[in-house]
């Protein structure tokens, strides 16, 4: 094991990717040295392997991601960055109607490897253009897989799983996450994590919360208050969306009877909202009380902290809805 | 045929290529005519767009291009495909939605790629192969092969965000591509001073400090030349260039459009520069080879392609469980 921050972490993944295959590049805005990137991710990497294999692109994010579909086609493994995932909304037709349509549409003729790293999520006032948590409308595309590493670990091996994947990943870092200085414990070696692979971060028999992303550290630490109180939380991270591992979470909800789904992204339409219809379907006699969502509030990200904390899940919300379902049986 | 002899040269260039320049116009005519005529009559599914009259720009820029450079090309892109080196049998296949065709029928005449040639795609949104080159073209020298990519794309597209991004990329990388923009002065119905205040579209080369030629996209030398140099430019790591190839479509934006927002007279003059008749006039005027041999040359190419019909027509439909393979790897 080593002590890596998440964002150690990220940087590691793509070192030691970038050492491995020398197909692997990196292309993005303010990524090479000495800025580093904006959440510094890269810092170091563009000094390491040169300005070829890690190249600062112009503000053009429909370009990058095309630039890195056409390098993909054509033998390449590109990672790019895309700074804020709210920028994503500049790239979308890269994104939808190239990565994620062309192995589709030229028969089978082309295979798409690119990483699209971005973050996103909220907690810092960084308003509505800067904070959005947007996993659900490229979990709606086919042909994209969609990743959300909670922890330090998962950054890691997700991401070297995901360089080394044959299809268009989005990889969804967390802007909390990027900027805690917490050490975790992160294997040694060649650290890769399969995409869709649930973990099951805690066990517990009285309910099943599925939470992604940043939300996961949130819903252990109330299960850790729960337990106190004589209720036994399990803490499912599906850490990719697409694939998602549905059975880890049938297999849990069929052990509580109970489902409760934390996830920033807005509510509506979300993923908690497709994760509810598959288990309500799969799952229908199990299910001792409604599935509940704890989600972030349908309206734009509010600047003043005191507003953006009431539109984003809190520790509270998430206490609430586990002691709704588990009071529901009474 | 009573052809000059294949090494005889005229116009600086031998016979040879001189034939496969009208051979390749030939087939991107006979392949868009049998296609209109398809439609009309109801045998192809979804949607068409005819690139007749702009077969000059298709054969004189892949005419410079090898084997194994790419291009990336548009929704009118048949023409494209063919001059890059595409089969009629199964690009037709692909536009009647069969088995064979090069997507397997999940395709269409809009989305046709022929990887092994370097066709990196027909594509349905405009301007988006131009980004897409781009990153071919890194791809290229990433991998330190001489590689070139040739973006294909209209003048509507030079209005479009991922145009000023692309050539924006290029310029700043110094990458192997050269911009191909077939100006027919449309972009769907509007005509294109409606679209934009420059006289040439080459001039936007200036922003991104590369060059910008402009040249008679109804003369296959002249664009052969034009683009030849700026290849041979981008193969030697000079950067990129951007052309400006001025032709016309002869039919609607798609086949059924009649056409209402330009006159018969503007159709007419321009027809009357048509690319390979006027080209047949002057590979004769050389002695190059003369109306009989063209016409000859015109039916083979016009057998060609009612072998590639009939290669569609007697192709299975796909596999209905085709239709779930190949969204992932």
């Amino acid at each position: 094991m080593v002590e890596l921050t998440y964002k150690e972490a990220v940087r590691d993944a793509l070192r030691e990717e970038l050492a491995h295959d020398e197909r692997v590049f990196l292309l993005g805005e303010d990524i090479a040295d000495p800025f580093g990137g904006s959440y510094k991710v890269t810092l170091g990497l563009s000094t390491e392997f040169g300005l070829d294999r890690v190249r600062n692109t112009p503000i053009a994010e429909e370009a990058i991601v095309g630039a890195a579909v056409g390098s993909a086609i054509t033998g390449m493994r590109p990672v790019a960055e895309i700074m804020y995932v709210d920028f994503m909304t500049l790239a979308m037709d890269q994104v939808v109607n190239q990565a994620a349509m062309l192995r589709y549409m030229s028969g089978g003729q082309v295979t798409v490897p690119l990483v699209i790293r971005t973050q996103g999520g909220a907690g810092r006032s960084s308003a509505a253009q800067h904070a959005k948590s947007l996993e659900a409308w490229f979990c709606h595309v086919p042909g994209l897989k969609v990743v959300m590493p909670s922890n330090a670990a998962d950054a890691k091996g997700l991401l070297k799983a995901a360089i080394r994947d044959d299809n268009p990943v989005i990889f969804l870092e967390n802007k909390l996450l990027l900027m805690s200085t917490d050490a975790e414990q992160v294997p040694d070696g060649d650290h890769v994590v399969p995409l869709g692979q649930a973990d099951v971060k805690r066990a517990g028999g009285d309910v099943t919360v599925v939470a992604t992303s940043r939300m996961v550290s949130r819903a252990v630490a109330v299960a850790e208050s729960l337990a106190d109180a004589g209720i036994e939380v399990e803490v499912i991270d599906p850490r990719s969306l697409v694939p998602l591992d549905i059975d880890a979470v049938l297999d849990s909800v069929r052990k509580t009877h109970r489902l409760v789904i934390v996830h920033e992204a807005w509510q509506r339409f979300g993923f908690g909202a497709e994760l509810a219809a598959q288990i309500a379907h799969e799952a229908f006699d199990e299910l001792d009380a409604p599935i509940e969502r704890v989600a972030g509030a349908d309206t734009p990200i509010p600047f003043a902290p005191s507003l953006e904390s009431i539109v984003i899940p809190s520790d509270e919300r998430i206490e609430a809805a586990i002691r709704k379902v588990v009071g529901a049986e009474l | 045929m009573t052809v000059a002899a294949p090494d005889a040269s005229f116009f600086g260039l031998p016979t040879s290529s001189l034939l496969d320049l009208l051979r390749k116009m030939w087939e991107i005519r006979a392949f868009e005519e049998k296609a209109i005529e398809l439609f009309t009559a109801g045998e192809l599914p979804g949607f068409l767009h005819s690139q007749i009259g702009q077969e000059a720009v298709c054969a004189g820029t892949c005419a410079c291009l090898r084997a194994d450079d790419y291009i990336t090309s548009t929704h009118r892109g048949h023409g494209d495909l063919i001059a890059k080196g595409a089969r009629p049998d199964r690009m037709m296949a692909e536009l009647f939605g069969r088995e064979t065709g090069y997507c397997r029928g999940k395709g269409g005449s809009m989305h046709i790629l022929d990887f092994g040639r370097g066709v990196l795609g027909a594509n349905g949104i405009v301007g988006a192969g131009l980004p897409i080159g781009v990153g071919a073209a890194l791809s290229a020298l990433l991998r330190k092969t001489d590689q070139v990519c040739v973006c294909f794309f209209g003048d509507g597209a030079s209005n479009i965000g991922a145009f000023h991004e692309a050539l924006n990329l290029a310029s700043v990388w110094v990458l192997p591509v050269v911009f191909v923009c077939q100006n027919n002065d449309y972009a769907e119905s509007t005509p294109r001073r409606v679209q934009q205040t420059i006289a040439d579209i080459a001039a936007r080369a200036s922003s991104y400090d590369m060059p910008g030629e402009a040249v008679n996209g109804m003369d296959v030398l002249a664009v052969r030349e034009t683009v030849g140099e700026a290849v041979a430019r981008a193969r030697a790591g000079e950067g990129p260039t951007l052309v400006e190839a001025k032709t016309y479509r002869y039919m609607g934006h798609y086949i059924g459009d009649p056409g209402v927002y330009r006159t018969r007279e503007e159709v007419e003059d321009w027809r009357a520069r048509d690319p390979i008749a006027s080209f047949e006039a002057r590979l004769a005027g050389a002695g190059v080879l003369d109306a009989g041999d063209a016409r000859q040359l015109e039916a083979e190419l016009r057998r060609l392609v009612e072998d590639a019909v009939e290669f569609a027509r007697s192709s299975p439909d796909p596999m209905p469980e085709s239709a779930f393979e190949d969204v992932y790897a």
